[in-house]
């Protein structure tokens, strides 16, 4: 997602100067996302360039606001109706790291997976107490929170495969281990297959 | 005040070389108004760290205090007694008797504990308007969703005047939207002075708990929280 077509959004809805911009863009994502003004000049500027926007006179307080152009929603609508591609989010470190941590030397894997979770955890319980705390008809704001509780919840689950993942691989590289679990099972030793 | 104490608890079931530590050396208190959740994989012992806080099972080493009690100095008389009185579960699988109504079913711990028929119905009819199903105190669980046996179960866990409530994932068999509203009412009762403990292995409903503790192979192995106040949250956002 981008500031631009973020702002070209706030704008559909009327005319609007920067700090208005940045307040209603931190009130319609809950300040998960805080702008700083910089950033939404920069952006007005650059919209302002591609004529997706057009600034309108100076008002008596010396704010400058912007109105959004014919091809200002045509680039909205297009945004809207587009799926969102992976390959538009930054790199998961999450599985970067990890897939360093088992190729690296001395690293404690389960460790690196264990102060994850619970880092993980941790974000989960902060969203559900903004969310037991929000006021229940803010529907963008609930979704919002919503979407940032699935994701963490996503990531636990990941984190749990990784870590039955490797408890299976170092038990059948072993022949003295203990008992393995899989999922609501236990697995003897000797009957986990061998590859 | 620690409606929950567990002191260096462990549990062994079995002797010799075919004995399997379940739990070992664990310490826990959890407060009055606070949900603490209980994570692991299957066989860390979440289950037995639930039995003995229930005094449904009793551990080899170590004590387990309710209220202020240490479970191991009651006889088993009076065991039950705090059980029936302090202790409310609830299951996976709601645990209902299915010849009996809602209203029966919630009253039924009341009424063992000796409460007139007339005082455990209507305590029963209150807890059940407290979650939310007073309408249908008449009704047998065969004819109820899960969502609503669950109710029914919850009602059952705080009716009288219970202080601890232990559930053993709750949220299994009900869908998310479902189990998402059982996990609120676990919450609000929480909120409302009793202490939870709730074992679960979904991320998303150990959300709504104040701590989180992590159980390996019968050990504590971390804990998330308490948690900062929500104010902070929000200043501190990314």
């Amino acid at each position: 997602m981008s500031i631009k077509h973020g702002l070209l959004a706030l704008l559909e809805r009327g005319p609007a100067y920067g700090y208005q911009l940045r307040s209603s863009f931190e009130e319609s994502t809950g300040a998960t996302w805080p702008l700083n003004i910089g950033q939404v000049y920069t952006t007005l500027t650059r919209l302002e360039r591609d004529h997706l926007v057009r600034a309108l006179p100076e008002n008596d307080q010396g704010q400058r606001p912007y109105t959004i152009t014919d091809a200002g929603r045509a680039a909205l609508a297009v945004w809207f109706s587009t799926p969102v591609s992976s390959t538009d989010r930054p790199r998961d470190e999450l599985a970067i790291k990890l897939a360093l941590a088992l190729t690296t030397p001395g690293v404690n894997v389960p460790d690196v997976v264990q102060t994850q979770r619970v880092a993980t955890i941790r974000a989960l319980q902060e969203y559900t107490q903004l969310k037991m705390r929000a006021n229940q008809d803010d529907t963008a704001w609930l979704l919002i929170l919503d979407s940032m509780i699935f994701r963490a919840e996503a990531e636990v689950r990941w984190l749990d495969h990784c870590e039955a993942s490797l408890v299976r691989k170092a038990a059948a590289a072993s022949t003295h281990s203990t008992p393995v679990e899989d999922g609501d099972r236990v697995i003897e030793p000797h009957k986990v297959s061998r590859r | 005040m620690t409606a929950l104490t567990l002191r260096e608890v462990s549990r062994v079931h079995g002797q010799g070389e075919t004995a399997v530590e379940a739990l070992r050396g664990v310490d826990l208190a959890v407060s009055a108004g606070e949900l603490v959740a209980v994570m692991g994989p299957s066989g860390s012992g979440k289950s037995t760290l639930l039995n003995l806080a229930g005094g449904l099972d009793a551990p080899t080493a170590g004590h387990v205090h309710v209220d202020g009690t240490a479970l191991d100095s009651l006889s088993r008389r009076e065991l039950a007694k705090l059980r029936r009185r302090s202790i409310g579960y609830v299951f996976q699988d709601f645990n209902l008797i299915p010849s009996l109504t809602a209203a029966e079913n919630v009253a039924l711990p009341l009424e063992l504990d000796g409460a007139s028929v007339r005082r455990a119905r209507h305590a029963a009819r209150s807890a059940l308007d407290g979650v939310g199903i007073g309408d249908l105190a008449e009704r047998f669980p065969d004819a109820m969703s899960g969502g609503q046996q669950q109710r029914v179960a919850i009602a059952r866990a705080v009716v009288g005047d219970r202080r601890l409530i232990l559930a053993d994932e709750p949220t299994g068999a009900l869908d998310t939207q479902t189990g998402e509203t059982v996990l609120k009412l676990l919450r609000a009762r929480c909120d409302a002075g009793a202490a939870g403990v709730l074992v679960t292995h979904d991320a998303r409903h150990a959300g709504w708990a104040d701590r989180v503790i992590f159980l390996r192979d019968g050990r504590v192995v971390d804990a998330s929280g308490p948690l900062a106040s929500v104010d902070t949250l929000l200043s501190e956002a990314p």
